[in-house]
């Protein structure tokens, strides 16, 4: 545009210098036209932070801002500034902030997330068997005032502990806003606390430490007048946790063609269940895939 | 002339009753079966045991309990009228009282000039679909009347008594809306198929096997599988629907079997299986145990699995559901079967069972697990 002007705008002769000083007028119209929209933008927006942007010329045109959660309309003077509010700039992203007179210019900026105020745990399972490597995972996601994700790179200090042991600390670097961690279950049954912290924020998370399949399962029965009682001994998995009660032992009691079968659950750490077999059986217990010891009784 | 015509129609009209009534214009039903339905009208003569028993058995389809009652011969005096109904009616919201006797047929199978034994077919309607239920009725001789036999022991009733129970429980607490994303959570059971099957049978394809609790919490579970042709297009998906023990408390294994009606095995590549666990409140009552389970021959030569189920609790179960898996030398499932019991199971009583075998099948059996099913209508 200025190449063109200054073309336009050479001097000839004086007989034309009506017709230059006409030319001229025109130039320095096109010149005031080519600067009324000029915008800049702000420099480090950081979400929830005012900010403005500068303008260039004269007279009055209209604003829009487009944002990741906003989009706006306002009339402004060229030449001025325009603010914009703590609350319009609450969403980090990517903006786009137009100004329209007889033309429009636009521009685009980066409205960066503020600090840390929150931190998004996830922690998983909530269960999880006791002696597995690598089971309970968590994931920490840092989030400013206004739910932006802080993509800028943290530090996350995760840490678990049960109850009589010391806390395991684990710092994390986050990755575009992202730190996570493995671990593997401990040894006794139980709750398992989690937590994650940042700066002063931290979350705190519980995952219940189960005991894991029963392990040798070994049972013992004898007849009585209604037939035969037979149960387990305390059921408890390899590393000699109690196994949870509810879980259901199944009794089988073969003599002769004819079998019996109970589904008992455990109760107080033992299983038990009445057979009407009066025969000489043989009596086997199982849970799940795991099968125990048998038991041979003779006839009543 | 006007009065012919009313005379006529009367005469016509009785005559095509006696007819109806004696059975002369019955010309559906095989030979020497005889066959009835809930139809209104009067009972013939019990002059042979077909009417005999044709006559007993229509009294009962109409729940006419003093006539059906008054014509049996007792061999209990402890057989009150009371008791008879509810041997045939049912009762504790059994599935029995839900049901109604659509049709029976009634074949002879030895018959003298003063006693007879006739197999009859009862067919019921239930809630759960038509149900089948083969007795033999002995019937005697009494002056020109044939009479049924009445000996069927009456249900006991249970006595008054105080049964401890300190089962478990598990109850479910969802935290509130107001929670922060991800603060809580309680994932799903883990639970998984053990062992998968596919085999044709008569009716289709039908895919079962056994899914395992793993968890340490109850589970609703249900399986579903869609058979896919080598094109990779989904021929048809079905669910486990009732052929499951939904319910699965931890370590707990299920049967499950899914049928593929008019679906011929040749056409699959593929069988895909998804198995779904949901966390439910759950209560380790009522126990069942099944006693004396058996490989044996019914009445119409049919292979059974046959049993008695034996309520452990003090809680009645209204509709107990028999699932029982067949095993193979290898310990490979190789059927499911699946039957309804009648009656309710009171508490510390038991309940005879019966589940089909296919036929082809039950040379190859070796072993089997049976699990109960059942509805109670306390928790419903």
């Amino acid at each position: 545009m200025w190449s063109s002007t200054n073309t336009v705008c050479r001097s000839h002769k004086a007989r034309r210098s009506l017709l230059a000083f006409l030319v001229g007028g025109v130039c320095l119209a096109a010149l005031g036209h080519a600067q009324e929209a000029d915008l800049r933008a702000p420099s480090a927006a950081v979400a929830g932070n005012a900010a403005s942007l500068s303008t260039t010329g004269q007279g009055s045109a209209t604003f829009y801002l487009v944002g990741p959660s906003i989009s706006l309309k306002r009339d402004v003077r060229l030449g001025e500034e325009v603010s914009l509010s703590a609350k319009e700039l609450q969403s980090a992203g990517k903006y786009l902030a137009i100004v329209c007179a007889s033309s429009c210019r636009s521009v685009g900026f980066f409205v960066a997330p503020a600090k840390p105020v929150n931190l998004a745990f996830l922690v998983h399972p909530s269960r999880a068997p006791v002696g597995e490597n690598n089971v309970v995972s968590g994931v920490a996601l840092p989030f400013d005032e206004f739910r932006n994700l802080v993509l800028a790179p943290a530090t996350v200090d995760f840490q678990w502990s049960t109850k009589g042991s010391a806390p395991v600390s684990h710092k994390v670097a986050t990755q575009n806003g992202i730190a996570w961690f493995h671990t593997n279950s401990g040894r006794s049954a139980g709750a398992l606390q989690v937590a994650a912290s940042i700066n002063d924020i931290s979350a705190r998370r519980v995952v219940q430490q189960v005991a894991s399949d029963p392990c040798s399962l070994r049972i013992t029965g004898q007849r009585t007048k209604k037939g035969i009682v037979v149960e387990t001994e305390p059921v408890r998995d390899c590393t000699g946790n109690p196994v949870p009660d509810g879980t259901v032992v199944t009794f089988t009691a073969k003599g002769g063609k004819e079998t019996s079968t109970v589904d008992a659950p455990i109760k107080q750490g033992i299983a038990r269940a009445q057979m009407t077999t009066t025969g000489p059986v043989v009596i086997s217990a199982a849970s799940g895939v795991v099968m125990g010891n048998e038991l041979r009784l003779g006839a009543e | 002339m006007k009065r012919a015509l009313p005379i006529i129609l009367v005469l016509v009209t009785v005559l095509l009753m006696a007819v109806g009534l004696t059975g002369a214009g019955r010309s559906t039903g095989t030979v020497g079966i005889a066959t009835g339905s809930a139809l209104p009208g009067f009972s013939t003569n019990a002059s042979t045991p077909e009417q005999g028993l044709s006559n007993f058995l229509i009294d009962v389809q109409r729940r006419n309990w003093d006539r059906a009652f008054s014509s049996v011969e007792r061999t209990n005096d402890s057989v009150n009228q009371q008791a008879f109904i509810q041997s045939w009616v049912g009762g504790d919201g059994g599935l029995r009282s839900f049901s109604s006797l659509e049709r029976y047929d009634a074949r002879p199978l030895h018959a003298t000039d003063s006693e007879a034994q006739m197999r009859v077919r009862l067919h019921w309607s239930t809630p759960i679909g038509p149900m089948e239920d083969v007795r033999d009725f002995r019937l005697v001789r009494r002056g020109d009347q044939w009479k049924v036999v009445w000996d069927e022991v009456p249900v006991p009733s249970v006595p008054s008594q105080v049964i401890p129970v300190n089962y478990l429980r598990w109850d479910l607490v969802t935290g509130g809306a107001g929670e922060e994303w991800g603060s809580h959570n309680v994932d799903a059971p883990h639970v998984r198929i053990v062992s998968m099957n596919a085999v044709d049978s008569a009716d289709g394809a039908v895919v079962m096997g056994e899914v395992v609790n793993e968890d340490t919490i109850p589970a609703f579970v249900n399986v579903q599988a869609t058979l896919v042709d080598a094109a990779g297009s989904a021929i048809d998906d079905e669910s486990s629907f009732d052929k499951i023990l939904h319910v699965l408390l931890p370590k707990q294994v299920t049967p499950y079997r899914i049928d593929f009606p008019r679906v011929s095995l040749s056409k699959v590549k593929n069988v895909h299986m998804d198995v779904k666990a949901t966390l439910v409140p759950a209560s380790s009552d009522p126990v069942i145990g099944v006693m004396n389970q058996k490989l044996d021959t019914d009445a119409q030569g049919r292979s059974v699995l046959r049993g008695e189920l034996l309520n452990q609790s003090g809680q009645v179960v209204n509709i107990p559901h028999v699932i029982a898996s067949f095993y193979d030398n290898n310990g490979k499932v190789v059927w499911v079967s699946d039957g309804y019991v009648q009656r309710a199971l009171l508490p510390q009583e038991s309940e005879a069972f019966a589940v089909e075998i296919p036929k082809s099948l039950a040379g190859k059996v070796q072993n089997f697990h049976v699990v109960v099913n059942q509805y109670s209508l306390q928790k419903s």
